[in-house]
């Protein structure tokens, strides 16, 4: 593995941490199941879900680019992903978006529709594509070779996709944890943080670096 | 502009919207009943007891239509916003929803920069609800975590089925009506929910045909009138449940679900009875996974002189307490009930939901006592305690004293002359007026109070 390898392996973990830090991807609602329920089982029970649909939703995009590029030249694909990174980017910019009838009273299927159509609405697979874009293809190991006619990295593709996840569910477990045991609610007052707007700027960044890669 | 952080005025919890600092604005429409005259009005009433304009109207907007008869207007946003699977923390509240109860016409008020000058900043035709929606007769508005929710009481035609419509939290376009499966549910008149257990409650009153030219005698005297509650599944839209209080119990009227998301009870107001002409609030809780009712405070009329009773209750030498309107505290400590007929205003200590304690009462006109206010002993009102509003901190009270342009008419028949007041609650209980606070508005009179922030009866909460 290269030095440059690392380092994106290491952004795909930090991504994970990054999109689990956000109270509207996940662990807002394990705190609040949680404190509904008047049973901290409640917070633990969420969180499995919420990974699976996280999971579940980056692992569609990343299969789809996986897919896309069988098919396409690498430059139209990083085309067609910069272009629906800027269209979300741009959308958030205007309107607000979240996921349509759910509630309070959810089970293991519901909070995984959920935190898989959370994701999707915010575009979160799409954020990890130019990363992968720039694993070298060179790696022995089945790192993506969307640059090379060669099959598909579909090892280095999971790979990515379960690490990103592991990223987002420990700090999603640790956000909901220390919320729900130490500091409680009140801190959305000060603390909720508009990562919308810091997350329209990380779609139109990325947008732009997958062009430029 | 989005927000940077959460509005100010967004609390997560009920608990925690007490804290909030006392209200100085409250927003008050105003009926003009003279339809030839000048139209209805939102007025900005300061309530900062430290301002030289307390308890005056310090800001006015005339609507550009007569005739609208506004009623239980409601915020674009509120804390329900914090709600984590529809999160949108970065809204601003600052739009007021003002339905025309008569004209079926909703304004979209602005209450910034300044809000002693809200300005409308769109208006939604009746034609426009009519097509999108099929409804008409806007009558309360929610914000709830999936956007605005308005209910209307009937359809264009003025008939039934009255039910519920969502407005666009941010175009304000109306989405169409909120019902996949109304079941039986036919009248309305309120509604709100836990938001904490996915469930919507609706309560009746009547189509628009009864009671838009005043209560028809013949119709409430052969029970025609609502005497239900309805349970919703608010996630899947569908009807669950009829509660029924019995057809002697007349106008359903206002819900007030615990605030806090955990409790699965509330109360609801019944007008009248057929029996013995009394007012009843009623307790619906759940057990077992199921809704059930029950009668847990009952107000009786008081007997009466023919000669000071209006022509519609002559016969019954009586006067009716008419619980037009209750609010409870955030806490869900104090429930505020407002018998516009005697004339009495009560505070209920409901900490035990099933054994209300009285633990206040004041007087403030009434169709027969007329009781005066200690800040001019002398003038004798009329109109009683009506819509109520508390604040978040379960400190103050604001009650006026119009409920509906036409009936106003059949109970007080020399016509209601508007009046505003203000109350001080204390916190172990026991309520006093403020002597400072009588707002007088003659011709005009005043109906559904909402306060700068937020108040008990248009914020939600999804943690306890």
């Amino acid at each position: 593995m290269s030095e440059g390898d690392s380092r994106i392996w290491a952004a795909l973990l930090l991504l994970g941490a990054y999109h689990g830090i956000n109270p509207g991807m996940g662990w807002l609602f394990a705190v609040a199941l949680g404190l509904q329920e008047k049973n901290s089982a409640s917070v633990w029970r969420a969180l499995p879900p919420l990974a699976v649909g996280h999971g579940a939703a980056i692992g569609a995009v990343v299969a789809l680019a996986g897919l896309a590029q069988r098919v396409l030249p690498l430059p139209a694909v990083k085309v067609a992903v910069a272009a629906i990174l800027l269209a979300f980017g741009l959308y958030r910019l205007v309107r607000h978006w979240h996921p349509r009838g759910s509630g309070m009273q959810v089970g293991f299927g519901d909070l995984t529709l959920w935190s898989f159509l959370m994701a999707s609405g915010h575009g979160a697979g799409f954020m990890l594509l130019p990363f992968l874009f720039g694993l070298s293809p060179h790696q022995g190991h089945g790192a993506v070779q969307l640059a090379s006619s060669a099959a598909p990295g579909a090892v280095a593709g999971f790979s990515a996709v379960v690490l990103h996840t592991a990223g987002y569910l420990l700090v999603t477990g640790v956000a909901a944890w220390v919320v729900y045991k130490k500091l409680g609610v009140a801190l959305l007052r000060k603390a909720w943080l508009n990562l919308d707007l810091l997350w329209t700027v990380a779609l139109l960044g990325t947008a732009v670096f997958t062009l430029v890669l | 502009m989005p927000l940077l952080r959460p509005d100010p005025t967004f609390y997560p919890s009920p608990k925690l919207a007490m804290q909030a600092p006392p209200e100085k604005h409250a927003f008050v429409t105003l009926l003009n009943p003279k339809f030839k005259g000048r139209p209805d009005a939102l007025t900005v009433v300061d309530v900062d007891p430290a301002s030289s304009t307390y308890s005056q109207v310090v800001g006015q907007l005339d609507m550009p239509n007569v005739g609208d008869e506004l009623h239980h207007f409601g915020w674009n946003a509120c804390s329900s916003c914090l709600c984590p699977y529809a999160p949108h923390p970065h809204t601003e509240r600052r739009y007021l929803v003002v339905p025309g109860l008569r004209s079926s016409r909703l304004y979209i008020i602005d209450t910034k920069p300044d809000i002693r000058k809200p300005k409308i900043v769109k208006t939604i035709e009746p034609q426009e609800l009519a097509a999108r929606a099929n409804y008409s007769r806007p009558h309360t508005v929610h914000c709830g975590p999936d956007g605005i929710f308005v209910n209307a009481l009937g359809t264009p035609q003025g008939e039934g089925p009255g039910g519920i419509f969502r407005m666009d939290p941010e175009t304000f376009d109306v989405l169409g009506q909120w019902e996949l499966d109304r079941g039986p549910q036919y009248f309305a008149y309120d509604f709100w929910w836990h938001l904490g257990y996915d469930t919507l409650i609706t309560s009746e009153w009547g189509t628009p045909k009864t009671f838009e030219n005043g209560l028809v005698p013949d119709v409430l005297l052969n029970s025609g009138y609502g005497h239900n509650l309805h349970i919703w599944d608010l996630r899947r839209r569908r009807h669950r449940q009829v509660l029924d209080l019995g057809k002697e119990h007349q106008l359903v009227f206002e819900l007030r679900p615990a605030h806090d998301p955990t409790k699965a009870y509330g109360f609801v107001g019944v007008v009248i009875s057929l029996k013995d002409l009394s007012s009843s609030i009623w307790l619906w809780h759940q057990s077992d996974g199921s809704w059930t009712i029950k009668k847990v405070i009952e107000i009786p009329a008081e007997p009466a002189d023919p000669g000071k009773l209006p022509p519609l209750l002559k016969g019954f030498k009586a006067v009716p307490p008419l619980v037009t309107d209750i609010d409870l505290s955030l806490d869900d400590r104090f429930l505020y009930v407002s018998c516009w007929g005697t004339g009495e205003f009560i505070q209920y200590d409901v900490s035990d939901p099933f054994n209300p304690k009285k633990t206040g009462s004041l007087h403030l006109g009434g169709i027969v006592r007329r009781a005066a206010h200690p800040k001019n002993p002398k003038q004798a009102l009329n109109g009683g305690p009506q819509m109520v509003e508390v604040s978040r901190d379960g400190r103050r009270v604001y009650f006026t004293n119009s409920l509906y342009g036409v009936i106003d008419e059949q109970f007080y028949p020399d016509g209601v002359k508007g009046w505003m007041v203000k109350v001080d609650a204390k916190p172990a209980g026991g309520m006093a007026f403020d002597s400072n606070f009588l707002l007088e508005v003659d011709e005009l009179r005043p109906h559904q109070v909402r306060l700068e922030g937020g108040d008990c009866s248009t914020d939600s909460f999804c943690f306890p």
